[in-house]
């Protein structure tokens, strides 16, 4: 036991006195997390549109006039003809053109019905369905106010109460998914990254035919880790209570354990992809080229689950992040306790443990 | 000249001989384009619906009728109380919860107008917000059908004003995700390995110790760098023509513009990541530290790119960051030829950015890279 600190204490030392590392480990998710706080949303806002005004009225200045209001849309041309609309959307300079017939208000008043083209740039399809609705949802405040004087009869009005985020602030969906990629990549790239290391320059060897065991060996090179990866969650969960106002209606317990268990499977997945990886490069690149994406795209980090194709559905479950999605949403956010989360949290459990049985199964005692 | 061809010839052999490395450079990025591309959708399907119906009449029945018959929606459940409503909600098993209250018809005959309470899960506020407009055309369209069955002759009505909008999309009229996804994906795929092996790349020999071998040959500075970074350039303009060929044969996405002109691009853009890569690699010591920068930046400049969030709805500093994210310029342009067949002039402004921006990196690289220690 004596040994086995001792060796521990050495592979601390290692790491903190890699300033440089030290610094990023600690740097990183801080700077990442401000700056997905921040800075990414995937709302709309400030689009650029066009406007092709055929008619040239009162009516039409008014319409234009409460678009360029809303804080959605930013009038960034005024073109005159049809002509200028693909050149426009080549160069990428707007998003759409609102394209208004001849006549609009002499038709509005002899017709009662006028028309208007919204031409988008569907290249980006959600931000063109987006731009349709939000013009034709600023179009119908309009249309109301100009039929204020009919009663619609038989009307039903649903009256809608968003829960759990009621300000739709997008970042309480995307510090859950930063604090997920991070913990995930930093401890399943860190231990793979160690083991490997010392696979590579031959000090494996060493270690192994030292007193110590070799599962002692492991636990040792992975002990640091957990501690800074919790210090990591620590930071994290901090940051994103002050500065980004996330509520914790959880536990803190709660969320401690699941986060130390989701440290754990990622560390497990580590060795993992140490054992079958015999330099530090194909460790890393295994960890960041087979984990990165899957794991931003899969979890529900960014895109909802439930809309993929099915096949990619029973995909995203072998993905501990989403389970971990899952969990610390439902601590933070909804405020539910173990009873709401046993399932996730079994099932993350069971991946751990699997994680760790293959790697003590693929590990080798004599190196090559 | 012949020493360059040298060395090129030794890393080429060194990335070819490791076996366990082939099929990560090449399998597993394509293998990942083709499966991933299917995930990045921000369409809302499939949503979770529930209801809580305390009026049990026939209009009621009708109203869950339109919310069953839309294609949005699924897993209709009823539930009995509002109490186990909301701990489905809070499981997740429901995410937009109707609750009709009591008296439903009978007021709605009665006062011409009534209220529903619709209760939607807001973590991912975007879907909320997409959820809500399902919900609110359904129940116009139910209003619709109420006006035709119950609309009494003392209901006489004025023709009201309409604005009728008519939406094109152009460039994608089914609105396919794919058709956008596929190419920034493979921009993902691309920058991804050129960036971690050419970062990865001389710190190897440095922690190794082969660097000190070849740093007391004669060879220059220069012949070094273009002989350790041209293997890497082959490999991501490789990537780019295999992505390019799943990209049309699996997912039908268009190729409109020119594919010269996407080469041209890639083949500058390609520089400016194999600078970076090695301006990292002469600054650490060793591949661990190589990689967390590397990774650092490859996670802020992907989702700083415009790939999967919009760059117009980032806060004004957030934008001008993005300027200096070379992933930004390639997604752009790359989505610009391939699906609206922008041409040479339409993304001169990219294309220079890119070549400036290489320059730079390259010559910071150089600079960076000492013989001597």
């Amino acid at each position: 036991m004596k040994r086995f600190i001792g060796f521990i204490k050495k592979e601390f030392y290692h790491i903190f006195r890699d300033k440089r590392s030290l610094f990023i480990l600690f740097g990183m998710p801080i700077a990442q997390i401000m700056l997905f706080g921040f800075a990414i949303t995937n709302e709309i806002n400030n689009v650029d549109i066009a406007i092709l005004d055929h008619s040239k009225d009162a009516t039409t200045e008014e319409i234009i006039h409460k678009i360029a209001a809303s804080k959605y849309f930013s009038i960034k041309q005024i073109i005159e003809k049809e002509a200028d609309i693909e050149p426009i959307f080549k160069k990428g300079h707007v998003k759409a053109v609102l394209n208004f017939e001849k006549d609009f208000s002499k038709n509005l008043r002899k017709e009662n019905k006028a028309t208007i083209q919204i031409i988008t740039d569907a290249t980006d399809p959600n931000t063109a369905n987006t731009i349709s609705n939000f013009v034709n949802a600023i179009l119908q405040k309009y249309q109301k106010e100009l039929n204020k004087d009919i009663t619609i009869a038989y009307q039903i009005v649903p009256e809608t109460r968003m829960v759990y985020n009621p300000e739709l602030k997008s970042v309480y969906m995307f510090v859950p998914g930063v604090m997920t990629i991070i913990l995930m990549l930093v401890s399943a790239m860190m231990t793979s990254i160690s083991i490997t290391k010392e696979k590579e320059l031959g000090t494996m060897e060493i270690l192994l035919v030292s007193p110590l065991k070799p599962f002692q060996v492991i636990i040792g090179k992975v002990f640091p880790y957990i501690f800074l990866s919790i210090i990591n969650a620590i930071v994290i969960v901090l940051l994103s209570i002050f500065i980004f106002k996330m509520p914790v209606q959880g536990s803190f317990l709660l969320l401690g354990l699941e986060s130390v268990l989701f440290i754990i499977s990622a560390l497990a997945l580590g060795i993992l992809i140490s054992t079958i990886s015999a330099t530090q490069q194909t460790a890393m690149m295994i960890s960041l080229m087979g984990l990165m994406l899957p794991v931003i795209l899969l979890s529900g980090f960014i895109f909802p689950i439930t809309s993929m194709p099915l096949p990619l559905q029973i995909i995203s479950n072998i993905i501990p992040a989403k389970w971990f999605i899952i969990i610390i949403k439902g601590i933070m956010l909804k405020g539910v306790g173990i009873e709401y989360v046993w399932k996730e949290t079994l099932i993350l459990l069971g991946m751990t443990v699997f994680f760790i049985a293959l790697s003590v199964k693929k590990y080798k005692i004599r190196l090559e | 000249m012949k020493t360059i061809l040298y060395i090129i010839q030794k890393e080429f052999k060194q990335i070819f001989r490791n076996k366990g490395m082939l099929p990560i450079i090449f399998v597993l990025p394509l293998l990942q384009l083709v499966i991933l591309s299917n995930a990045a959708t921000f369409e809302v399907k499939n949503i979770k619906f529930g209801y809580i119906d305390n009026d049990h009449t026939s209009t009621s029945r009708a109203l869950i009728e339109k919310f069953n018959a839309s294609t949005y929606f699924n897993v209709l459940t009823d539930f009995p109380s509002e109490a186990l409503a909301s701990s489905a909600m809070l499981k997740g098993d429901v995410d937009v919860l109707l609750q009709i209250p009591h008296y439903f018809e009978r007021n709605l005959q009665k006062e011409k107008y009534n209220k529903l309470g619709v209760t939607l899960n807001a973590i991912d506020g975007a879907a909320a917000g997409v959820e809500n407009v399902y919900v609110t055309q359904v129940v116009q369209r139910f209003n619709q059908h109420l006006k035709i069955e119950l609309i009494q002759t003392s209901d006489q009505q004025i023709q009201p004003t309409i604005i009728e909008t008519i939406p094109l999309f152009w460039y994608n009229k089914t609105l396919n995700y794919k058709t956008f996804m596929v190419p920034g994906i493979l921009v993902l795929l691309v920058t991804m390995i050129t960036l971690f092996l050419s970062g990865m790349n001389v710190v190897r020999e440095k922690e190794i110790g082969t660097l000190e071998q070849i740093n007391v040959t004669p060879i220059k500075k220069s012949q070094f760098i273009i002989g350790k970074l041209f293997p890497f350039w082959v490999i991501g303009m490789g990537l780019l023509t295999v992505g390019l060929t799943l990209a049309k044969v699996i997912f039908n996405v268009p190729m409109i513009g020119s594919l010269p002109l996407m080469y041209l691009y890639t083949s500058i853009y390609i520089l400016v990541i194999l600078g970076i890569g090695l301006f990292i690699s002469n600054f650490t010591d060793t591949q661990q530290q190589a990689m967390f920068i590397a990774w650092f930046f490859t996670v802020i400049f992907i989702l700083m790119s415009g790939l999967f969030t919009p760059i117009e709805s980032m806060p004004k500093w957030a934008q001008v960051v993005t300027e200096f994210n070379p992933i930004k310029y390639f997604v752009e342009v790359m989505r610009m030829v391939m699906l609206k067949g922008s041409g040479f002039t339409d993304i001169f402004p990219q294309l220079m950015k890119t070549f400036f921006y290489a320059l730079i990196m390259n010559g910071l690289a150089v600079w960076s890279y000492k013989k001597t220690n």
